[in-house]
């Protein structure tokens, strides 16, 4: 009986509270991102009021954010495109000859903070010239997104049967013809988990874009903070910045749950 | 052909190479440099060169007041979200492991603190946190309670910042507890269902035992992270007020970026480095400790 209460009634209670509690911050800045000033500074009617599209408008007519979304974008997609370029063939490579030290190596990117390494790039590229370029940018950030797809294909690579590849090599096709038209194609599943992971990681990244980004390449991380740069905040459009910030990533995570899912558990389970 | 079968069996190395090549040209070689600057002095300019000190900024940090505070902050701010996120995200897990009407919607929507951008959500926290109109005190107010200053104060700023972390983060550590419970083998629930254990017995003694290596891995994960985080301070107090809440990391950016100590800043940088580094050591001994007694 007691048991009978807890699963028809607690239960769902629970899981709805932890809901609301994950949610509600995400809910709030959507809120906020409808409201004026007025509305966001007075606590009358925090849930019922007229929405404002005016925030939106602000934040694309007076802040610029097209530019900052195309940087970011440019940034995310070229990270992660080149990352998968190096970053396949690499997992291919340790998931056939066992050379999990090297695997390892690529995990350390992972545990060093990243500062140990923005002094010297910064120092390097302002040499180079190559600050506020998005060169600078990409290569900062497949530092973050190479680890990641290798991590992540690795496992991948070692599901695909070795029986598969040698039938391919006594055909006579050479490795790469293997690699690219056998193995490739059985490993998209993980090849859009990569995906999908690299750009979330390289889209929300701050502190490298900080550093290396300027005027022309600021990507949206480090835009957001142009409505803070006076000594009044704008509440509204600053909701605004933040909710066209997350929307996309947010958009990926929902739709492909299944595979971004994936992406953030693994390696943890295998350890 | 004989060139075509050369490169076939050594393509392990022309495939490794050029990811393994990026790591080393933008990890190692900086790490280095890191290392080399922090004997020197020197503010970035052009016209002094950088001067060599030895080991003075290490000496120097060692008896900065301002240093010690980010050593302690950073290791509060680690370990009591470290622990509220592990505590908190194998409970959840737990919860989530019985088939339930809109399981996967539940877990897909649970997925999202954690995918939203750390700096863009940070900025709606310091609203909710706003002390005047911010929800977090209008709800204390009609609770009658008192409200907080939360971010604005040096004792209560800790405490806000660990529960914006714990809120992002929490869902990572049950969905990786989530994931490893798929893996433990249902037989042994039934036997111990057909002994007649309670559900908290089952837990304490199969599900949390066999969950250890997965649950250390997570705590693996969010240490490193916890350790290293930045966005979430940077952007809601700089390290501020009056350095309560100045990490290391945050500590070392103000360094570097901020006063262009470059010597000092990379001195800093080396010994948060290594207590990044021993803090994983500790934890892994612990993991395999624990494996071991399995």
């Amino acid at each position: 009986m007691k048991a009978g209460i807890w699963r028809r009634v607690g239960f769902p209670l629970t899981v709805a509270l932890i809901l609301f509690v994950f949610l509600f911050p995400i809910a709030w800045m959507l809120l906020g991102s409808f409201k004026t000033h007025v509305q966001i500074i007075s606590l009358e009617n925090i849930l019922i009021f007229t929405p404002t599209l005016e925030n939106y408008i602000a934040v694309f007519a007076k802040y610029n954010f097209l530019r900052y979304i195309l940087n970011s974008l440019i940034i995310a997609l070229g990270a992660t495109a080149l990352s998968l370029l190096i970053g396949l063939p690499a997992a291919y490579g340790i998931a056939r000859s066992k050379m999990h030290v090297l695997g390892l190596v690529i995990l350390i990117g992972r545990i060093i903070p990243g500062i140990a390494f923005i002094i010297p790039w910064y120092i390097l590229f302002s040499r180079l010239h190559l600050i506020d370029t998005y060169l600078a940018l990409i290569l900062a950030h497949m530092l973050i997104v190479l680890p990641l797809v290798i991590w992540i294909m690795i496992p991948m690579f070692e599901a695909v049967p070795t029986e598969l590849e040698e039938a391919g090599l006594i055909d006579g096709c050479s490795r790469n013809r293997v690699f690219v038209n056998l193995v490739l194609p059985i490993t998209v599943p993980g090849i859009i988990t990569a995906s999908l992971l690299s750009i979330i990681f390289s889209w929300n990244n701050f502190l490298f874009s900080l550093v290396l980004s300027d005027r022309s390449t600021k990507p949206l991380p480090v835009a957001i903070f142009n409505f803070l740069s006076y000594n009044e905040v704008s509440w509204g459009p600053l909701m605004a910045a933040a909710a066209i910030i997350t929307l996309p990533v947010m958009l990926i995570a929902l739709v492909s749950q299944r595979y971004v899912v994936s992406g953030f558990a693994s390696g943890a389970v295998k350890g | 052909m004989f060139y075509s079968s050369w490169f076939d069996r050594h393509f392990k190395w022309f495939y490794t190479a050029p990811a393994v090549l990026f790591m080393v040209v933008m990890m190692a070689f900086p790490i280095l440099y890191t290392g080399r600057l922090s004997l020197y002095e020197w503010s970035m300019s052009s016209v002094m060169a950088p001067e060599w000190i030895g080991f003075d900024n290490y000496a120097e940090l060692m008896k900065s007041g301002r240093f010690r505070n980010s050593v302690r902050v950073t290791l509060i701010y680690t370990f009591v979200s470290l622990f509220f996120q592990t505590v908190l995200g194998v409970a959840i897990a737990l919860l989530f492991e019985r088939n339930f009407k809109g399981k996967t919607a539940v877990k897909t929507l649970f997925l999202l603190p954690m995918v939203a951008t750390p700096v863009a959500i940070a900025l709606v926290w310091v609203m909710i946190y706003q002390p005047t109109f911010g929800i977090a005190n209008h709800v204390l107010r009609s609770l009658g309670l008192t409200p907080l200053a939360w971010l604005n104060s040096p004792q209560q700023v800790l405490p806000s910042l660990i529960i914006i972390e714990v809120w992002q983060w929490t869902p990572m550590v049950a969905l990786i507890v989530m994931a490893g419970l798929t893996t433990i083998p249902s037989d042994l629930y039934e036997a111990a269902y057909v002994d007649g254990a309670t559900a908290w017995r089952r837990i304490r003694h199969i599900t949390l035992p066999l969950l250890f290596p997965t649950i250390m891995v997570a705590v693996m994960f969010r240490l490193v992270d916890l350790l290293k985080q930045i966005d979430l301070i940077y952007a809601t107090t700089q390290g501020g007020p009056n350095y309560a809440s100045e990490t290391l990391n945050m500590y070392g950016y103000t360094l570097g970026f901020q006063f262009f100590n470059m010597g000092l800043a990379s001195a800093m940088i080396i010994l948060f480095f290594i207590l990044v580094l021993a803090m994983v050591a500790i934890v892994n001994w612990i993991k395999r400790r624990g494996e071991v007694e399995l």
